[in-house]
């Protein structure tokens, strides 16, 4: 299996658009992952539930702008160069 | 031996009144006790115990300064192992002669040279030339500090070759090794030049580098070569270490691990693996099918063997930071877990990486 660099680049953003175009409503609220709502404990020792909602959640808001711009460059590139 | 922490040499530690054949009055410069007993021991037997001081004062005897005890981890990572290469060559004359004032004649007649400069143009150029690069430096080493801290690389790459030996007896054959515990001096880890298990990444990248060079051999014994499979087999590899060292940030950040290990020390145990590679493709290479698959099992144990003995220091024994009486963050099966896979794929990754090479 031949994995360059530009396959694991790929696969990693389209892994982030994946989590970026996840719909608030229709599916995080019925996991009871809700945008605005604060996660219960402050420590860190919330389990795995709570960890994979905060990485989702800071994801979502971190990535948002990046992903514009690189989902742009791709779409750019792809039509110059097949 | 060495890790016991028994005295070994005795005579190093012991008072210079016992061993040395000279008067010792102070250093004349420094006015420091010089222990002459120490340069008869070669440079890099440095100390065992946290009496860094002794081991400076060995180094630093050809040194004009005083250095009480070193402030932070820094004076250790950068001291100038430049003056060890010259020690080792002054101290014949220190064993043989009582030639105190020998040794700083050598270090000062190599920049005195040069001065000779007949020209002052090329004086003044040399000095232009040199503040440039030192501007030049300067804003390299900026830009990359804010993408990675430098000192932090640079305490991976403080290597000799004494522990570069040990540390690759212990990859090969880690069964024998007694003491897995990473040292520390005052809360920094020490660098692998004092601690035989620190990680380091200096072994990983010159192993990295040999597979590519031994794959694209592998492949020119098969008639299969060119230039572009090299740079494949090359990239293939890294983004396997990419892969496996984004797997394991994930995996100790979403089971609240709290441990140590920061990307680098992964960086540097998931390519501790290519040495095992080297030497299943050489005996791949040497002697055939047979020798592949009983060298691929021997690294395969030897290397899983490393992981978990390494890792279990680190993993298992971390303590969370908020000590709220909760016990640990993360059960320990878990840990157990996470240690046990990583080591498991270790063996197939090194499978994946070879067999395609020696048919």
């Amino acid at each position: 299996m031949a994995l360059t660099l530009y396959s694991l680049i790929q696969s990693v953003i389209l892994c982030t658009n994946a989590i970026a175009v996840l719909h608030e409503e229709r599916f995080l609220c019925k996991l009871g992952w809700a945008a605005d709502q604060g996660v219960g404990g402050f420590g860190d020792d919330l389990g795995i539930k709570a960890q994979i909602h905060n990485l989702v959640r800071s994801v979502r808001t971190v990535m948002r702008v990046p992903l514009i711009l690189v989902n742009s460059a791709c779409i750019v590139l792809l039509l110059l160069f097949g | 031996m060495w890790d016991k922490g028994s005295s070994y040499p005795p005579a190093v530690y012991s008072s210079p009144t016992h061993y040395s054949p000279i008067p010792t009055g102070t250093h004349p410069r420094t006015n420091t006790p010089t222990l002459h007993v120490l340069t008869l021991v070669p440079a890099d037997h440095s100390s065992r115990h946290q009496n860094m001081d002794l081991s400076h004062h060995g180094y630093r005897a050809t040194k004009q300064r005083a250095r009480p005890a070193p402030p932070t981890g820094d004076p250790v990572l950068f001291e100038d192992t430049s003056s060890a290469a010259l020690g080792p060559s002054s101290q014949g004359y220190y064993a043989s002669g009582y030639n105190m004032e020998g040794p700083p004649n050598d270090t000062q007649g190599g920049p005195g040279m040069n001065n000779l400069f007949a020209d002052p143009m090329a004086s003044a150029a040399m000095m232009y030339g040199s503040s440039l690069a030192n501007r030049g430096q300067e804003i390299v080493n900026k830009e990359i500090g804010r993408f990675m801290s430098v000192n932090k690389l640079k305490y991976f790459f403080a290597v000799d070759t004494r522990y570069v030996l040990k540390k690759l007896m212990i990859l090969m054959f880690p069964y024998t090794h007694q003491d897995w515990d990473v040292r520390y001096h005052r809360d920094t880890p020490l660098t692998p030049r004092q601690d035989v298990n620190a990680p380091d990444l200096y072994i990983p990248t010159m192993a990295f580098i040999t597979y590519i060079l031994l794959a694209g051999m592998a492949l020119g014994i098969q008639k299969r070569f060119s230039p572009e499979v090299l740079g494949l087999c090359a990239s293939t590899a890294l983004v396997w270490v990419i892969i496996e060292v984004l797997i394991m940030l994930l995996s100790l950040y979403l089971l609240t691990v709290h441990s140590d290990l920061s990307t680098f020390d992964l960086i540097a145990y998931s390519g501790y693996k290519y040495v095992g590679i080297i030497f299943t493709m050489t005996c791949g290479l040497l002697f055939g099918s047979d020798g592949y698959f009983v060298a691929l099992a021997w690294s395969s144990f030897a290397i899983m063997f490393f992981i978990v003995r390494s890792l279990k220091m680190k993993i298992l024994t971390s303590v969370s930071s908020d000590s709220m009486g909760m016990g640990s963050s993360a059960k320990p099966q878990i840990r157990i877990y996470i240690t046990v896979a990583t080591a498991i794929f270790q063996p197939i990754i090194i499978y994946w990486l070879t067999s395609h090479l020696v048919r």
